[in-house]
């Protein structure tokens, strides 16, 4: 039986998309037989982070119609072993993740895997709760910025309330997290929300800090998961905290303002 | 299963115990006004009115032909999911309407209906304030009220979140969103919590926004009380103020 993660937020474009690729690939790489898929239908992009958007042929909605078979839509990674993806359908109809196809889908794939990651749509509509429904473990993306705190709040609000463990009164879905786009310059003068004060009002355990990054737009760019970037902080960073999802420990980096030489203090702000 | 013949024991039991009941008072004789009035209540506090019994008190509006419109009136709160039990006020006009609309008539401030005042026997003994008890953290866009008694949260209430009483509110956590203790109009009702950085408390109705706040009070353990028609936020004295 799988491990289900839900990748989630409420607010968009905060890097759901990217961690859902970098936790897929990070726990891949350490044997585990994982499957990462895409739920936000009309605007897929997963398969275009992965890097495998020309090899989709069927996908979650084909599948949910009996189109096609889960395995004929997995498509399997090139780079990584054990590593699979199911993208999501261009179709414009958000009804087509019908409550039955997914359960379906998402049991079949949790008897074939370790872990399932399943990333989310931004909102707190339907397509965000179907992606939370089957979740054993959540991580929710959060920027440091207060509408995006809020936003993260409400979703861990929701599945405290709406997932299948909180409905069937099992133990409640463990929540973690994940502080991205992170920059400790803009956190010390002031214009972003510090890891202090989102801890705060969120009050879960700290799954890690993936520092703002040009690398995860090249990545993405490229097509690579940006934890493949092994030289990269935020592929560190998000190596660091794949091994503390696994339950390792390990110290957060990345946090501090980088101390600047000479030169930088001589003309830094 | 097979039909066994009846036994002897009661199907029911008329007591005479009455809760506390709101009382709505019709300020205006127009229905408009008032179906106006009460959707942008409900709007407020959907879930502190939902399915909440009330008495329509109609003093004010008693010389008024409003009573042609009761009937219409008890209609119009049903749709928007409220329990009216019964009128308070009015002449014979008054209680026909009542009797129309199916609604009891409650003698002028006794709350106890007219009509069934012989069955009553002596006040029950007052039952113990029931109390909620909220483990989780109160979420942005979450509301949790408690109806008839206390509210304890044993850990935060999220900025967006608004937690609501008929009696004290004890937060063991941070205030970040929005606390209403007495929400029924009981002015001796607090608001404590450990950590204050509340966006409104509120008792018995009077109300403080955070930009009225002090500093001083911020990330204090604090108690929000009425005295004399004033809000207060004072530290906790068996904290020291922290
Ligand atoms: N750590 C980071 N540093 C810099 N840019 C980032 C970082 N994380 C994400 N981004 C960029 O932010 C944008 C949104 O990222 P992503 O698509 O992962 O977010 P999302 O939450 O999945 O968005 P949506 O809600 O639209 O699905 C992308 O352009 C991505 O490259
Ligand atoms: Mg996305």
């Amino acid at each position: 039986m799988a491990k289900t993660v839900v990748v989630t937020s409420g607010k968009g474009g905060v890097g759901k998309t990217t961690t859902s690729a970098a936790l897929a690939t990070g726990l891949a790489r350490q044997g585990h037989r994982t499957a990462v898929v895409d739920f936000d239908v009309g605007l897929r992009n997963l398969d275009l982070v992965m890097g495998c958007e020309r090899r989709v042929v069927y996908d979650f909605v084909n599948v949910i119609n009996g189109d096609a078979t889960l395995n004929q839509a997995l498509i399997r990674d090139k780079r990584v072993e054990g590593l699979y993806v199911l993208a999501a359908s261009q179709t414009r109809d958000k009804d087509a993740l019908t409550q039955d196809g997914v359960e379906r889908v998402m049991t079949e794939l949790s008897e074939q895997f370790d872990y399932v990651i399943c990333d989310s749509p931004a909102g707190i509509e339907r397509g965000a709760l179907m992606a939370m429904y089957h979740a054993d473990d959540a991580i929710v993306v959060t920027n440091p910025e207060v509408s995006s705190v809020r936003d993260s709040d409400r979703v861990l609000g929701i599945l405290a309330s709406k997932s299948r463990r909180a409905e069937q009164g099992d133990e409640p879905v463990r929540e973690h997290l994940l502080l991205t786009r992170y920059s400790p310059e803009r956190v010390n003068k002031g214009e972003m929300l510090s890891l202090e004060d989102v801890g705060e009002i969120l009050a879960i355990d700290l799954l890690g800090v993936i520092p703002e990054s040009q690398a995860v737009l090249n990545a993405s760019n490229a097509g690579v998961p940006v934890i493949l970037e092994s030289e990269s902080d935020a592929g560190q960073a998000y190596d660091d905290a794949v091994a503390r999802f696994l339950g390792e420990q390990r110290p957060l980096r990345f946090t501090d303002v980088p101390r600047k030489g000479f030169f930088g203090r001589l003309f830094g702000s | 299963m097979t039909r066994q013949s009846e036994t002897t024991e009661a199907a029911l039991e008329i007591k005479g115990r009455m809760m506390t009941l709101t009382v709505m008072r019709l300020l205006s004789p127009s229905v408009d006004a008032l179906g106006r009035a009460v959707e942008s209540r409900m709007q407020e506090a959907p879930e502190f009115f939902r399915q909440l019994p009330v008495i329509l008190d109609v003093e004010a509006v008693a010389e008024s032909d409003l009573h042609l419109d009761l009937p219409g009136f008890v209609g119009l709160l049903r749709a928007q999911e409220l329990l009216p039990v019964g009128i308070r006020g009015g002449d014979e006009r008054w209680q026909a309407a009542a009797e129309q609309a199916g609604i009891g008539v409650f003698a002028g401030g006794s709350e106890v209906p007219a009509s069934r005042r012989s069955e009553a026997p002596a006040p029950a003994a007052p039952e113990g304030t029931p109390s909620t008890v909220i483990t989780q953290q109160v979420r942005s866009g979450q509301q949790v009220y408690a109806r008839g008694g206390d509210l304890i949260i044993l850990s935060s209430v999220s900025p967006g979140a608004e937690v609501l009483a008929d009696g004290h509110i004890h937060i063991y956590g941070g205030l970040h969103g929005r606390a209403l203790a007495g929400v029924r109009g009981d002015d001796t009702a607090r608001v404590f919590c450990m950590d204050f950085h509340a966006e409104l408390v509120t008792v018995a109705g009077t109300y403080r926004v955070s930009e009225q706040f002090d500093e001083a009070s911020l990330g204090q353990a604090v108690q929000v009380f009425l005295d004399g028609g004033d809000l207060r936020i004072e530290p906790l004295p068996g904290l020291g103020g922290k």
